[in-house]
This record gives structure tokens, C-alpha cells and sequence, in this order.
């Protein structure tokens, strides 16, 4: 059997991430500041951090769910860092540092990412004109001429009217 | 040789469509009504044919033929016959094949109708239906032929190839490498097929509107004519969204349904504009207004639908969907920028004829409130499309990657969704061409006063979240408006017809289909908000390890641990299977088993949950982890997830209100049964 699965190079960008993820706690971590000790950090204290982060490798899947071994190392950083009295923006801001504004969850709102924020907006005020204009226009059209109100259908115009007449 | 055949009756297929679209061209510029009739005939040919080869292709797929490579890369011995069938689109090259099979059967379904009224029509609708079919048999046989075989070249190396290289000889492995694990699920194997049937029925109202301009009758002809497509596409887009939702949730073990991911949204930026359009083109109908605008969101309906597919099979943007790449992409991506530029280009040569009577009698009109129901789609898909393309745009400047996910989606297209409950709420209140003010206020005032009970309420009761509150009193708003629209209907007829209430009530829905189907619609979506809110806003989590016997506590509901098993099941997996108990107020409501798969031949982990639902809310269990066995700790992972039934409910109702509305009318099935049995293909004078 000759033919092998074309595509191994995922599983060993996976390898070198672990191994990456495991040097840059080594070495961050007796950088990190020196902070009083507290208990162990629970499940949910890290999954609280991790929802908000999402690895490079596994896309569109946020870390705290993620099964990968990789992402458990990740977890693994945080109930660390956590437990060294890490705040929970400091961090993202760790990930941030090693890894790119990728992990986040959005891109922080600054430089050409300023642009993913104020393009729908812009979009919607645009778009919000363009019916005003249009409006305008067919409303002036329509003044010469003022039609009566067009019911959908005999039908639906013997309801209204029955309707008025109750009224 | 099955697969050789197969291929060559793809050949076949794909000759045949281009003379179709040359017979047609030719036809409709030479005015030679033999030509489009032969053309119409290919257009009739290809679906046999298709059928044919999609046939070669599911024999070899159970009989196990893995020297076939799409076979050898989607099955194995151990999979069970049905999978082993629907791998047909478990993989690049054969879910290609399958879109195109679906592809042709609405071409043929199309090229049956009654063409008497709308002849004009015919040759082009062939060449727009039939250029489209090209270009998918075109990649197919060029790029993604999922006939190609394994060969053992001269120097040792396998190489995938239709006809054996100079000097090879063919490869059979002895077993395959069987489909992705995510895909072995009920819902995956209904999901894609769902997804694409929406996909190419709505290629037919985009082949009618190409075709009303191409011959300038740009009376809303067009319009009448696909309006059941339009709905019967939309249906199937809805229903593989919503399919696709719940297979997330019950295979990839996050607790939820919709994660903004870019492939889920490129199925929902087609169903965005085919809703706009849906109602825009009622606009039309009753007022000759917005010809343009129509043209314009079927145009872009048809260019996101070649879109979504691009982005779910060329694997452009690597998600959890992408699971194909392939060297498809710039071919796909020519043909999107060449269909959206000629359709455009078309549009613009013919914007005089579609002057339609523009006139706006009243802002307060069901027409106006229809406008900003448009401007709400485009703008959510204008936030979508942008959020999908950033992270390239990103990557191509700056050369940073960046995730673009739900907290972008959340925040911009929630204010919008909720803006659309409103107008959901209002517009059926409102009449076309001028609503009296007075009278829409007088209307409103007890729908209103009465959904204002539901926040209330809640807010009393604990509740405090403004957002959910707003949601919450939307969702009250648009159900009593929409029930006092029955009611109202059904009131009027009993005085009018002297019909008992239940019978107006039938016969009311009956009689106009199309309103009180939409209705109906309009509750199942009110459902799904009802549970979108619910699980958005109330879910709670929590994770814990626990020794069997222990106990963890979520809300009012304790899980004990009680067991966990390993075991090797048949079809190449290993099983960890947790057996848990869950209680509601001390109450033991049922038994769980989380589990976590693991596929070893594709080294893929599967995380299903356990699951306990009631109206209330879902109790959602995974298992994140366990020591080796002689151990005795597991790591779960709960979710609460609140009302999320009301979203499966919900979207029943929707499916239901659709059919309503899209079920022939009376007067049309007698008309259709007047028509002799042999006569049902009518001829083309």
C-alpha cells in the first residue's frame, strides 16, 4: 500500500504548536510577575477566559470546547496564569503577544480593523438614504395623482370594509 | 468498466448541455422555434443522464471498489450500505456530481412546464439553466472527477489519474479510508442534499428574471411564474440551515447550533437576499414598483448561491466545513465575478424598460415598511458577507490574519434582527398604498398593550437583561398581532359568510394562501426567536471532575457520575462512554451517556453529547475527559440551554407556513386536471 493520505502537514503544524505553546510558558513564565498565590482556579473560571480565545490551528472553534490536545495545553497556560493572579485581560493580552490578534475573537478595534466596525453601520446609514431619496422621489411622483388605497383584493377589501362598518 | 462509463456519460452530459445552449442561442437570434425545441429536449436529456452516472458512481461507492479514488478517500468495508451511498456527497468530487444531479432534475422539471404564455422565455432560461450546469460538469470532469482511479507508476510513486499513465498499473487497496466521522450522522446525510436543493431551485427565478430582460417583457410575467420557485427554494435553503444547526448540536459538541462560522453563513447570505426578495417582489406584484431592485436581489441570490458552494468546496476559508480543498477555487471565482458582471451588465442596458409606476402614495404603507424591511436584510448581509471577507482583505494587507466571530456577528446583525421582529409586528397591520394613521394606532393599541404584559412579567420575576426583555416583548408583539390577524379575518367571514368560527378560520387560510401561509411563517420564526433568545442569553455552563458516585449541580438539575466504559465498536472507532443520572429537583429525570469516539484510521476525536430535553430547556452533558482505565475520574461539561426546543419547534411551524403558502392554488389544479393524461408535457408551438 503506496498511497498515503496527501496531507500530512497539518498534524505536524499541530506538534509544533504544542511544543511552541510549552517553550513560550517555559519561558514567560518566570518573567511573569511575582503575585500572591491563590487556590487552584476551577474548571469554570478557565473556560470563562478560554470562550473568548480561539488557536490558530483548530479555526472557528473556540477554545474552551476545543478536544485537540493542543488547545488543552492552551487551557493549561491560563489555569497557570489564573493561578499566578493573572488578570483575565492580561492574558489575552499573553495570547495576543504570542500568537497574533487571531485569537481573539474579534479583531481589536483599531488600525484597518477600525474598518470590520464601521463598514456595516456605514452600510446601513447608506443604505437608509438611498431608500429616504427614493421615497422622496416616488412620494412626489405619486402627488398629482393621488391614488386611493389599493386593497390586496376583492376579498381582503370586503373584510376591511366589513371591519369599518363594525367599528 | 463502471467507472470509465460513468465518466463518459458525464462527457456526454456536458456536450449535450453546450449544444443545448447553442441550439437555444441560435434558436431565439435566428427565430426558429425547431432550434429551441431541440434545445429544450437536451435540456430534458441531461437529467437521465446525470442520473446515470451518479448511479456508476453510488454502485462503486457499496460495492466497495476502492481502486476508485473518491471511493477509496470516502468509504470503508466497515461502513454500513446507506453511509456508503450518501458518501456520494461526503467528499469534493461527488458532492459536485450530486449538485449537479439536483441541478438537472430542476432543469428538467423547468424545461416540463407550461411554456404557452411565457414562450419568449424558453431559450433563454435554457442557456442561463444549462451554462450553469456546464460549468459544474465542466469542473467536474476537469478538476474534481470523482472516476479518477489509484495507479502504481513505473517509479513506485501512486498517482490519481482517469486512464492509466503510460506504463502503471492500477492500484486496489484493500480497504478505504471511510467517510470523515462528523459526517456519519442522520442530519448529515440529510443536511447537504437540503442545502443544495435550496441552492439550485433558486437558480430558476434567477434564469426567468435573466430572461425577462434578455427579451425586454419586464412585466412582473417573470415574477408570477417563479413565485412557487422561489418559495420552494427558499423552503429547502431554510430547512438545510436549520438541519445543519441541529446537526452541530448534536455532533460537534460545543452546546450550540450556530457558531458564525464562514461556511454556515455563506448558506445564509443567499437565504438573506431570497427573503428580501420574497417580499420585495409582493411590492411589484401590487404596485409595479421596485422592477430594478428585484432583478438586483435575484441577481445576487443566484451569484451568493455559486458563492456558497465555492466557499464550502474550494475551502477558500479553512473552517470546521471546509473539509475539501482542492485547485477549483480561481475557476469558480472567475465564474462568480463573470455571472455577477454580465448580470449587472444586462440589468443596467435595460434599466429604461423596467421604469416601473414608482409612486409612493403614504410613508405609512405596507409598501414603505416593506422597503425597510429590505434595507434590514441587505444590511445584515452586508455585515456578513463583510465579516466572511475581512480576515482575507486583512491577510492580503496587513499580512495578519484576524477571526472575524459571533461577539462582530452578535452586535451588528442583532439590533437589525430585532428591527425586523418589529416590522413583523406592524406591516401586517398596515395597508398597501395608504394606512390611516389612526386607524394602524387603533389596530396596534391591543397587541401592544397586551405583549407589554410579557416583559413586565418577566422583570418581575427576575429577569433583568434589557436585551432579552426587548426580544422577549418583540416575539409577544408579533404573536399577538399576527393571531389578532386571524382572528380578525376569521370574525370578518363569519359575519359575512355565516361560516362557524373553525371554518372561517380553515377557509380564510385556504382562500389566500399565500398571506396567511406567511402568517404562519411568521410564528414559527417568532418560535425560533423565542429559543434563539433563550439559549443566547440564559445558557449556563459549568465543568467539573468527578470520582464515580459524585455528584455535580447546574441550576436545578444534579448529575451523578455512575460508570464509564471503553470499547472497540466495529466500524474503527474506540468508545468512551460515560453512563450518568441526571435529577430535577431531586427527581431522577433520566440516564445520559456522553461519549467521545475516536476514528484512529482519520485520528479524529467526536464528542457526542447527552442529552435531556424538555419544553423547559435542554440539559446538555459532555465528556471532555477520564483517566486510563484502573482510574476512576471524568471530566463533564454541562449546558443549560433554555427554551432551544421552541428553535426546533419553531422552525416545524415555519416549514408548515411554507407549504401553505406555496401549495397550489384550486383553480390551478383543475385547470391542470383538465389536461389529458398523455398531454402533460405540452407542446411548443
Amino acid at each position: 500500500m503506496t498511497y498515503h493520505r496527501p496531507s500530512t502537514l497539518p498534524r505536524a503544524a499541530l506538534v509544533l504548536f504544542v511544543l511552541a505553546i510549552a517553550l513560550a510558558s517555559v519561558i514567560t513564565s518566570p518573567a511573569s510577575p511575582a503575585r500572591a498565590q491563590e487556590p487552584t482556579p476551577s474548571d469554570d473560571q478557565v473556560n470563562a477566559v478560554a470562550k473568548q480565545l480561539y488557536c490558530p490551528v483548530c479555526e472557528n472553534v473556540p477554545l474552551d470546547v476545543c478536544p485537540t490536545q493542543a488547545c488543552a495545553q492552551w487551557r493549561q497556560t491560563i489555569r497557570e496564569k489564573l493561578t499566578a493572579g493573572w488578570s483575565e485581560q492580561e492574558i489575552k493580552n499573553f495570547f495576543v503577544e504570542q500568537y497574533g490578534a487571531r485569537v481573539l475573537a474579534a479583531p481589536p478595534a483599531r488600525g484597518l480593523s477600525l474598518l470590520v466596525y464601521l463598514l456595516p453601520p456605514l452600510a446601513f446609514v447608506v443604505g437608509a438614504y438611498i431608500v429616504y431619496r427614493a421615497v422622496r422621489t416616488w412620494r412626489r411622483a405619486a402627488r398629482p395623482v393621488a391614488s386611493p388605497p389599493v386593497a390586496e383584493d376583492d376579498y381582503t377589501r370586503r373584510i376591511e370594509e366589513e371591519l369599518r362598518r363594525r367599528d | 468498466m463502471l467507472a470509465n462509463l460513468g465518466f463518459a456519460i458525464l462527457v456526454i452530459s456536458l456536450l449535450v448541455s453546450i449544444y443545448g445552449i447553442a441550439a437555444a442561442l441560435y434558436g431565439a437570434r435566428s427565430r426558429r422555434e425547431a432550434w429551441v425545441l431541440s434545445a429544450r429536449q437536451a435540456m430534458l436529456l441531461i437529467w437521465p443522464l446525470v442520473t446515470l452516472s451518479a448511479l456508476c458512481l453510488v454502485t462503486l461507492l457499496v460495492t466497495n471498489h476502492f481502486e476508485v479514488e473518491f471511493v477509496y478517500s470516502v468509504t470503508s468495508r466497515s461502513m454500513p450500505g446507506y453511509l456508503k451511498a450518501t458518501a456520494l456527497w461526503g467528499g469534493q468530487a461527488g458532492s459536485l456530481l450530486f449538485w449537479s444531479w439536483l441541478m438537472a432534475a430542476f432543469a428538467s422539471a423547468a424545461g416540463l412546464r407550461r411554456w404557452d404564455r411565457d414562450r419568449e422565455f424558453l431559450p433563454w432560461v435554457i442557456v442561463v439553466v444549462l451554462v450553469t450546469l456546464a460549468f459544474f460538469l465542466s469542473l467536474i470532469i476537469l478538476f474534481e472527477n470523482p472516476f479518477a482511479r489509484l495507479w502504481a507508476a513505473p517509479a513506485g510513486e501512486t498517482v490519481k489519474a482517469m486512464f492509466a499513465p503510460r506504463g502503471a498499473v492500477l492500484v486496489t487497496p484493500g480497504d478505504g479510508q471511510g467517510l470523515n466521522p462528523l459526517l456519519r450522522h442522520p442530519g448529515m446525510i440529510i443536511h447537504p442534499p437540503m442545502l443544495y436543493l435550496g441552492f439550485v431551485s433558486f437558480v430558476i427565478p434567477y434564469a426567468f428574471g435573466m430572461a425577462a430582460l434578455i427579451t425586454r417583457r419586464t412585466d412582473d410575467r417573470w415574477i408570477r411564474v417563479t413565485r412557487r420557485w422561489t418559495l420552494v427554494a427558499w423552503l429547502f435553503l431554510s430547512m438545510g440551515l436549520v438541519l445543519g444547526g441541529r446537526w452541530a448540536y448534536d455532533v460537534l459538541g460545543w452546546g450550540g447550533y450556530w457558531g458564525w462560522d464562514p461556511v454556515e453563513i455563506a448558506a445564509f447570505m443567499p437565504w438573506l437576499t431570497g427573503t428580501a426578495f420574497l417580499h420585495s417582489v409582493m411590492i411589484q406584484e401590487k404596485r409595479g414598483m421596485l422592477k430594478h431592485w428585484n432583478m438586483l436581489l435575484v441577481i445576487l441570490t443566484y451569484c451568493l448561491v455559486i458563492f456558497g458552494t465555492f466557499l464550502t468546496r474550494s475551502g477558500v476559508l479553512s473552517s470546521v466545513h471546509a473539509f475539501a480543498q482542492s485547485a477549483i477555487g480561481p475557476a469558480f471565482f472567475g465564474f462568480i465575478g463573470l455571472s455577477f458582471a454580465a448580470s449587472l451588465a444586462l440589468l443596467l442596458s435595460r434599466w429604461n424598460d423596467l421604469r416601473g409606476e414608482n409612486q409612493l402614495t403614504s410613508l405609512l404603507s405596507r409598501e414603505s415598511l416593506f422597503l425597510l424591511n429590505n434595507l434590514l436584510f441587505v444590511s445584515i448581509l452586508v455585515a456578513c458577507f463583510w465579516g466572511v471577507i475581512f480576515p482575507l482583505i486583512s491577510e492580503l494587507f496587513t499580512g495578519q490574519k484576524v477571526t472575524v466571530g459571533p461577539p462582530f456577528y452578535e452586535r451588528t446583525t442583532g439590533p437589525m434582527f430585532a428591527g425586523l421582529l418589529l416590522l413583523m409586528g406592524i406591516a401586517p397591520l398596515s395597508a398597501w398604498g395608504r394606512t390611516a394613521g389612526r386607524l394602524l394606532g387603533r389596530l396596534i393599541a391591543w397587541p401592544l398593550a397586551a405583549s407589554l404584559l410579557v416583559p413586565l412579567g418577566l422583570a418581575l420575576s427576575g429577569t433583568h437583561n434589557p436585551a432579552a426583555l426587548l426580544g422577549f416583548w418583540l416575539a409577544a408583539f408579533v404573536t399577538l398581532v399576527t393571531l389578532y390577524e386571524f382572528w380578525r379575518g376569521a370574525l370578518a367571514r363569519r359575519r359575512i359568510n355565516k361560516e362557524a368560527l373553525p371554518v372561517a378560520l380553515w377557509n380564510l387560510a385556504g382562500r389566500n394562501r399565500r398571506r396567511y401561509g406567511g402568517y404562519i411563517i411568521h410564528l414559527g420564526v417568532v418560535l425560533m426567536a423565542i429559543g434563539i433568545i433563550g439559549s443566547e442569553f440564559f445558557q449556563q455552563e459549568t465543568q467539573g471532575t468527578l470520582a464515580e458516585g459524585q455528584q455535580i449541580t447546574l441550576g436545578k438539575y444534579v448529575m451523578t457520575y455512575d460508570s464509564l466504559a471503553e470499547f472497540n465498536a466495529p466500524d474503527d472507532r474506540v468508545v468512551a462512554r460515560a453512563v450518568t443520572t441526571v435529577y430535577r429537583d431531586g427527581q431522577k429525570v433520566a440516564e445520559l451517556y456522553p461519549r467521545r469516539d475516536f476514528y484512529y484510521i482519520t485520528q479524529q476525536p467526536m464528542t457526542i453529547p447527552g442529552v435531556y430535553s424538555s419544553l423547559e430547556g435542554d440539559f446538555y452533558v459532555l465528556l471532555v475527559g477520564w483517566e486510563p482505565i484502573g482510574s476512576s475520574g471524568a471530566t463533564f461539561k454541562i449546558y443549560l440551554n433554555p427554551l432551544i426546543n421552541f428553535l426546533w419547534g419553531g422552525s416545524l411551524v415555519f416549514v408548515l407556513g411554507t407549504l401553505v403558502a406555496a401549495w397550489p392554488d384550486r383553480e390551478r389544479t383543475r385547470a391542470a386536471a383538465r389536461v389529458p393524461a398523455g398531454a402533460l408535457v405540452p407542446q411548443v408551438k
